[in-house]
C-alpha cells in the first residue's frame, strides 16, 4: 500500500470503550533509600521515593483478581458476559500454564470465554487492550477483560532494584455506548530493539543500560505518540491528561515536555515516584488514577512502552457515564495510602532473594 | 625513538573530517569510520589515498571485529590500495599518524588518509571497562581487578601524598576542559563546569571523582596526510605541515617504573618532538595532551617540562592552560568534555589542532596559533606519541 493512502491509526468496525476499570496496588513499600543504604552505603541519587512490594502470599494472579473485581464493582456486567480474560505480565507465576485461567475463574468468567496471558515487557497490558478492543470492535464478542499486572523483577544491587515494583490495572472493554470513556483511536509502533530482556529459567532480567534511553523509550514513546495525534488531527493541547510508560520519574517527565504536554497534564497519573515501576501495569495503573479524578468530555493520552521494543499509544474520551461509577471500587490514590513501610531484609525475604538451599 | 633528520621531505595534513563524539546507536563502526573519511577526503581536493591507516583499540573485543585495514578500505571505495590497524591503546591515534608519516617520509607512500574510529556503545560499561583494561599489564595488573581507572586513582593519591597537593588539585583541569567544550559543536558535554561541581562530584576510585575521570564516547575523525609535492592545487584549506613526530614508551606495568610520577615517555618524546621541529617550549602555542584522567594531564605538563614537578595543578588553577593562558591545552575539550574516543583520540587531536592552525576553530580559536603539539597516551603513560603541527605561514 502507497504510504500516502495507509491510516496509520487503529479504529475498529464497531465503537469500543471501557465499560470498567480498577487498580491493584499492594500495601508494602521499600525505600529507595533502603537500596541505597544496603548496595552504595547510602551514597547517589535514587530515581524514585519508593516501591510497592507484594506480600508473601500474593503474585500475579492474585493481584489480578483483585484489580478485575474492582473493575467489575464498576459496571453492571455479569461475568459471564466476559469472553476474554487476557493477562499481560512479565512475572506470571508459570512459564507453562495461564495466569488468566485462574483468574477467570475466580471472577466468574468460565467457561465460555477465552483465556490467555500476553507477553512484551512492560507493554503486555496495553497490547491486552489493544487486542480487546479489537475483539469487541469486531463484534466477535460484547465484553472482553485486559489486564496489565506485574510484581517486577530487579536483580540485588542493579539500578533496576530501586523502581522494580508491583502493582497494575484491570479494564473491561465494551461497547462505546455503555462506556464510562470511549477509545477514539489507538495506534502501535515497534521495532526489534534489544534494550531490556530476560531469557527464559533467568530470575533476573539484563538492560543495555544508557541504550534504554533514546533508541529505546524515547524513540519508541514519542513515534507512537505522534503518529496517533498525526492521524487523528489532535494536539497536546486537546488533552486534560496524559501518561506514559514510567520507568523513572525522569523519563515520562521528559518524553512528555518533548512531546509538548505539561507538568499539569501528566502529574495525576504519574506514580512511580510512589510505588516504583510495575511493568507491564505501569502506564494502565497511572490511567486509572486519571479515571478516579476525570469529569466527562475529559480527553486522554496514554502510551506504554514494552522493551523489545514497542509502545501503545490510545486516546481516550471520558463520557458521561464516569460519574457514579469511580467511588464504586477503592481509588488508586487509597491504595497508593495504604502503605507498610518495609527494610531491605523483610523485602529480600518476601521476595524471594535470599537462597534457602 | 627517532633520530633527529626529520623531516626528510615535507609533508602536510590537506584535510581533516571528525564526527561528533558521543553514544552513536544507530551507527556501525564502519559506519562512523566513513562519516569522517569522506569529508577528510573532500577537504583535501582530488588526491587519492595510496594507504589507509586505521586506529583502534577495541574493535576485536567490542565488535568482534578485527582486519578493520581491509574492512574500512573497501566500505571507502578505495579497494586496492594498502591499509593495516595500528593498535597502542589510547596512542592509537598519534601511532596511526605517525606511521602514516613513516610511510610517506620513505617515500614508499606519497599520501595517506589516516582514520581512528572506537565505538563503545556496542556494550555494557562493565564489559568497557574489562575491554579498557586489556591496555594494562594483564598478567601483573589487570589480573588482579586493577582497572585503567584504578591505576590513575593510585597515581593521584601518590601525587598529592608526594607533594602535598590539596585533594581539589586536580580541578582546575576538569574545569578548563569542559569551558572549552562548551565551544565545540562536535563534543559529547558542551556545558562549562563550575568548581563547585568538582567537589560535588560522585567517587569513582578514591580520590578520583567522576570529574576526574573522562568518559567514554563512540566517535571517528580522520585525516588525509601528503608529501608537499602530491598536493593538489584544489585543496580548500591551508595546508599544515607536520614538523615533529616521535613515540616512546615506559613499561606497562607502574610497578616496573622507577618513579610512577614521572611519565618518561612524555618526557622522551615531547624532548624529541621538539628537538626534530627545532622548537623551544615556549614557542608552542597550544598543546592537545592526553586527559583521559585529570592526574595526566599534571604528569604530562611535568614530564613534557612545562611545570616543575608537583606544580602542574598549579597551572590550571591559575588559568595558564585556558584558552586565552600562555599555554592552552585541550582546546576543544579534550577527552573531559569531547569525550575519550579510545584509539581515535591521537587522530582528533590531529584534526582539531589543524583547525586552530587553519584558523577554523569558531568560539574555541587560539589566536595567531602556529605551532601545535598533540600527544597521545596509551595505558597510564606507557606509549607517548607526539607531533608538532605547524601552521604554512611558518613552514
Amino acid at each position: 500500500m502507497e504510504q500516502s493512502q495507509f491510516s496509520r491509526m487503529l479504529k475498529p468496525d464497531r465503537d469500543v470503550g471501557i465499560v470498567g476499570y480498577g487498580a491493584y496496588i499492594p500495601r508494602f513499600r521499600l525505600p529507595a533509600s533502603e537500596v541505597s543504604r544496603v548496595w552504595r552505603g547510602g551514597s547517589g541519587g535514587a530515581p524514585i521515593e519508593e516501591k510497592a512490594v507484594a506480600g508473601l502470599d500474593e503474585d500475579v494472579i492474585t493481584m489480578s483478581i483483585e484489580a478485575a473485581r474492582n473493575a467489575l464493582a464498576r459496571t453492571d456486567i455479569h461475568p459471564g458476559h466476559i469472553r476474554a480474560v487476557w493477562v499481560g505480565s512479565e512475572s506470571h507465576p508459570y512459564s507453562v500454564k495461564p495466569t488468566s485461567t485462574v483468574v477467570a475463574e475466580a471472577i466468574g468468567a468460565t467457561p465460555h470465554t477465552l483465556a490467555a496471558d500476553w507477553e512484551f515487557a512492560c507493554k503486555a497490558g496495553t497490547e491486552a487492550v489493544q487486542a480487546a478492543i479489537g475483539f469487541v470492535g469486531s463484534k466477535m464478542a460484547d465484553y472482553a477483560l485486559a489486564i496489565g499486572m506485574d510484581t517486577a523483577q530487579g536483580r540485588p544491587g542493579d539500578a533496576l532494584e530501586y523502581t522494580a515494583g508491583a502493582g497494575g490495572a484491570a479494564f473491561i472493554l465494551g461497547p462505546e455506548e455503555q462506556s464510562l470513556a470511549a477509545v477514539e483511536g489507538s495506534y502501535s509502533f515497534a521495532t526489534d530493539t534489544p534494550d531490556f530482556w530476560r531469557r527464559a529459567d533467568e530470575k533476573y532480567p539484563e538492560h543495555g543500560e544508557r541504550f534504554t534511553g533514546e533508541p529505546a523509550y524515547f524513540r519508541h514513546i514519542t513515534s507512537a505518540a505522534e503518529a496517533l495525534m498525526e492521524s487523528m488531527e489532535t494536539t497536546p493541547e486537546d488533552y486534560r491528561f496524559a501518561v506514559f510508560h514510567q520507568p523513572n520519574t525522569k523519563f515520562p517527565q521528559r518524553v512528555a515536555r518533548s512531546l509538548g504536554f505539561s507538568t499539569e497534564q501528566i502529574e495525576t497519573g504519574l506514580l512511580v515516584p510512589r510505588i516504583g515501576n510495575v511493568y507491564a501495569g505501569s502506564a494502565l495503573v497511572g490511567f486509572t488514577a486519571i479515571l478516579d479524578v476525570a469529569s466527562p468530555g475529559d480527553r486522554i493520552l496514554l502510551v506504554s512502552y514494552g522493551s523489545g521494543a514497542g509502545s501503545d499509544a490510545i486516546s481516550l474520551r471520558v463520557t458521561d457515564q464516569l460519574t457514579g461509577r469511580q467511588d464504586a471500587a477503592p481509588s488508586t490514590e487509597s491504595y497508593i495510602a495504604r502503605r507498610i513501610e518495609i527494610d531491605y531484609a523483610t523485602y529480600a525475604r518476601y521476595r524471594g532473594k535470599l537462597a534457602l538451599q | 625513538m627517532t633520530n633527529s633528520n626529520f623531516p626528510p621531505q615535507d609533508i602536510y595534513i590537506i584535510g581533516v573530517g571528525m564526527t561528533p563524539a558521543g553514544e552513536h546507536w544507530e551507527k556501525s563502526l564502519r559506519e562512523l569510520a566513513l562519516d569522517a573519511m569522506i569529508p577528510a577526503r573532500q577537504e583535501a581536493g582530488g588526491i587519492a589515498p595510496e594507504a589507509l591507516y586505521v586506529a583502534n583499540m577495541l574493535a576485536p573485543v567490542l565488535s568482534r571485529q578485527s582486519h578493520l585495514g581491509a574492512l574500512l578500505a573497501d566500505f571507502a571505495g578505495m579497494r586496492g590500495i594498502e591499509a593495516v590497524t595500528l593498535e597502542a591503546a589510547g596512542a592509537s591515534g598519534g601511532m596511526a599518524l605517525r606511521h602514516a608519516v613513516m610511510a610517506i617520509a620513505s617515500g614508499l607512500v606519497r599520501s595517506a588518509l589516516v582514520v581512528g574510529v572506537e565505538k563503545f556503545s556496542e556494550r555494557v560499561s562493565s564489559e568497557i571497562e574489562a575491554a579498557l583494561s586489556t591496555a594494562g599489564d594483564a598478567d601483573f595488573e589487570s589480573v588482579h581487578g586493577v582497572t585503567q581507572t584504578a591505576l590513575a586513582a593510585m597515581l593521584m593519591r601518590r601525587y598529592q601524598v608526594e607533594f602535598s597537593a590539596p585533594s581539589d588539585a586536580f580541578a582546575g583541569f576538569s574545569v578548563t576542559a569542559h569551558a572549552n567544550g562548551a565551544g565545540n559543536p562536535l563534543a559529547m558535554f558542551q556545558r562549562a563546569i563550575k568548581a563547585e561541581s568538582y567537589q560535588r562530584a560522585g567517587m569513582v576510585s578514591d580520590p578520583l571523582n567522576m570529574f576526574d575521570a573522562a568518559p567514554m564516547a563512540d566517535g571517528a575523525a580522520a585525516l588525509m596526510v601528503a608529501a608537499g609535492d602530491a598536493i593538489p592545487a584544489d585543496s580548500r584549506y591551508p595546508k599544515i605541515r607536520i614538523a615533529a613526530s616521535s613515540a616512546a614508551v615506559d613499561a606497562v606495568a607502574l610497578h616496573d617504573r622507577r618513579d610512577p610520577l614521572d611519565f618518561s615517555a612524555v618526557r622522551d618524546s615531547t624532548a624529541e618532538a621538539l628537538k626534530q621541529a627545532r622548537l623551544e617550549r615556549d614557542q608552542i602555542d597550544l598543546f592537545e595532551v592526553h586527559d583521559r584522567y585529570t592526574i595526566y594531564s599534571a604528569l604530562t605538563l611535568e614530564a613534557a617540562g612545562y611545570a616543575e614537578r608537583g606544580k602542574a595543578w598549579q597551572l590550571a588553577q591559575n588559568g595558564q592552560v585556558s584558552l586565552n593562558g600562555s599555554l592552552p591545552i585541550t582546546t576543544f575539550g579534550g577527552s573531559k568534555a569531547r569525550g575519550d574516543t579510545g584509539g581515535a583520540n591521537g587522530v582528533y587531536q590531529a584534526a582539531e589542532a589543524t583547525l586552530q592552525l587553519q584558523g577554523r576553530a569558531g568560539e574555541i580559536q587560539i589566536r595567531n596559533a602556529k605551532t601545535a603539539m598533540i600527544q597521545a597516551l596509551g595505558g597510564a603513560g606507557a606509549t607517548a606519541v607526539t607531533h608538532i603541527l605547524t601552521g604554512s605561514e611558518t613552514a
